[in-house]
């Protein structure tokens, strides 16, 4: 376990390092010169020279990366040239509805997934399952904003059954939820419906089956279980999926969240903002693979001993 | 029933409306009539008419065009790149097989909208940002694809044999290890075009990616979102047509993924 433990904590490390490279260098190094890229051609020689000396261009670009990687580590993550706020209290304010939305998604698409995997898995010539297969299709090909558009119109705006997005009580988050879960529930489903059939052909499942025991104890104690499985690894690979959604989603329904500020950033070249939340969002994705792995490793003895 | 038959079928007919389009479309695309706009589908304008009265059908060909235009050019060019990698990573190992592990697990964290985002802070919106997004982000995935098969098939008797025989290092991949992996990279070509036609979209859509006055699908649908009530065709007809080649792609690949 230790063993186990180190290595993830290593590579979570490294590739923490490996982004924050990379983020620095396409924002910092890429322009040539930041301070042009940001003023454009509209800057006084004097706004320009401050803003050298604020961003510290005149030190090499190797000492900068250093001092960025290390000031972000103890939490100083820079001042926003435009809103003139720390990049720290404006992630702040926006982090929990990224976040809210972001869980409520990946809940209400496990809730959906499981059961319709395994009914796909156990009946797969079935009208039932084989209207889900299409579906899960269908799912996966929709662009999000394209059927988060559809919902307003035909739930919001026609029929006014719920709120087209804004914030004012839970209802409003159904629609975002809904849009951001719908392509997650339909990989997740393939992927539960991978497990279980491959579960359903193994031994110890005819094992079960030959002493005797009932078809609802093989399938909900045998074979779910490791079909199960299957659903965390890809869980894990698709946080980074997920919050490439919720900017989608987030600009579909106006909602001022962690993908609006960076967008935001982004037109406005608000180098030190972008750099900020790109870093935060990396870094979170990176440490939820890795209690990801950490849960894996609880579940499953086979990893805790090598 | 033979599920690539219907995504070739589909890839097939949307790629000759697509091409068809470079020749001939109903209307000029950019062509504003005001007098006509808004109109609900029919026998003249049969997609309907946007905002500016110009032909949706007609838009829908031309900014087809640059989306497929955009993903086979990026896809080709990250495939390329991290396949080469990826074999010669995998075979050699090593200590740059380690580093280069590294940076795919950093591009995993990094997805294809945050890259783009963070490319088209820099460089503004357009094209090129969705281009080197597309690429950039596939290399990783085609590196380890190639990688973890070209450690496998390594390991092989023939290529053992075939080293025996005294084939050099450039023999072993291109005659031997290559040909045994082609179908899986085929199958994650298919998928990842259909990947980057949603990337594209949805860049388009967010504004950061294919710019007017060049039609796209994700800038038709941004535009459209703001008088869906007045005229939702505007909505529907884009949609559909990108989510048809969509499931196209994703259908030729599933099916290859079937048959192996």
């Amino acid at each position: 376990m230790g063993r186990y433990l180190g290595q993830k904590s290593i590579s979570f490390i490294l590739t923490a390092l490996v982004v924050s490279l990379v983020t620095f260098l396409i924002l910092q190094v890429l322009p040539g010169d930041p301070a042009r890229l940001i003023l454009g051609t509209e800057g006084s020689p004097q706004a320009y020279a401050r803003l050298r000396e604020e961003l510290r261009l005149d030190q090499p670009a190797g000492e900068r990366y250093l001092q960025w990687l290390f000031a972000f580590g103890y939490g100083r993550w820079g001042t926003s040239l435009r809103y003139g706020l720390g990049v720290r209290e404006l992630v702040g304010q926006a982090l929990p509805l990224t976040l809210t939305i972001a869980v409520l998604a990946v809940g209400s698409a496990l809730a959906a997934a499981i059961p319709a995997g395994i009914y796909i898995a156990v009946r797969p010539g079935n009208w039932g399952a084989k209207g889900l297969s299409f579906l899960v299709q269908i799912g996966m090909a929709l662009p999000q904003f394209w059927v988060g558009i559809l919902l307003i119109q035909f739930l919001a705006v026609r029929h006014r059954l719920l709120p087209a997005g804004g914030r004012e009580g839970p209802l409003a988050f159904v629609l975002p939820v809904l849009t951001l879960a719908l392509p997650r529930a339909a990989v997740l489903t393939r992927q539960v419906r991978a497990g279980t059939k491959e579960a359903l052909t193994q031994d110890y499942v005819r094992t079960a089956r030959a002493k005797g025991l009932p078809e609802r104890v093989v399938l909900f104690k045998h074979a779910f279980l490791n079909g199960v499985f299957g659903v965390l690894t890809v869980a894990g690979i698709q946080l980074a999926q997920l919050f490439a959604g919720t900017i989608v989603v987030e600009q579909v329904f106006g909602l001022p969240g962690l993908g609006q500020l960076l967008l935001a950033g982004v037109f406005q070249r608000d180098l030190p903002l972008v750099q900020g939340i790109v870093m935060v969002v990396a870094v979170l994705i990176l440490l939820l693979n890795w209690i990801h792995d950490l849960l894996l490793a609880l579940l499953d003895p086979r990893l805790r001993y090598d | 029933m033979n599920k690539s038959r219907w995504g070739l079928g589909i890839i097939i007919t949307i790629s000759t409306l697509i091409i068809l389009g470079c020749f001939y479309t109903p209307y000029d695309p950019a062509e504003i009539r005001v007098s006509e706009r808004l109109q609900a589908p029919s026998k003249v304008h049969w997609a309907g008419t946007d905002h500016f009265g110009r032909d949706i059908l007609s838009r829908i060909f031309v900014g087809g065009r640059i989306s497929l235009l955009v993903g086979v050019a990026a896809v080709a060019l990250g495939s390329s790149v991290g396949t080469l990698l990826g074999l010669w990573s995998g075979f050699k190992g090593g200590i740059w097989d380690e580093i280069l592990m590294r940076f795919t697990d950093g591009f995993y964290a990094l997805p294809f909208i945050l890259l783009a985002l963070l490319l088209a802070t820099v460089w503004g919106p357009g094209v090129p940002v969705v281009l080197w997004a597309i690429a950039a982000g596939n290399i990783p995935i085609f590196l380890r694809l190639s990688r973890t098969q070209a450690l496998k098939i390594k390991a092989e008797l023939y290529v053992e044999a075939a080293r025996a025989l005294g084939a050099s290092n450039l023999r072993l991949l291109w005659a031997h290890i290559l040909p045994n992996i082609r179908s899986t990279l085929l199958v994650q070509f298919s998928a990842s075009l259909a990947g980057a036609i949603l990337v594209e979209a949805s860049l388009s859509y967010l504004g950061v990616g294919i710019q007017p006055p060049q039609p796209s699908w994700g800038r038709m649908l941004r535009e459209a979102q703001s008088y869906a009530s007045l005229a939702p065709w505007a909505v529907w007809a884009p949609g559909l047509f990108m989510a048809l080649t969509i499931i196209g792609f994703n259908l030729v690949g599933d099916d290859l993924i079937d048959k192996r």
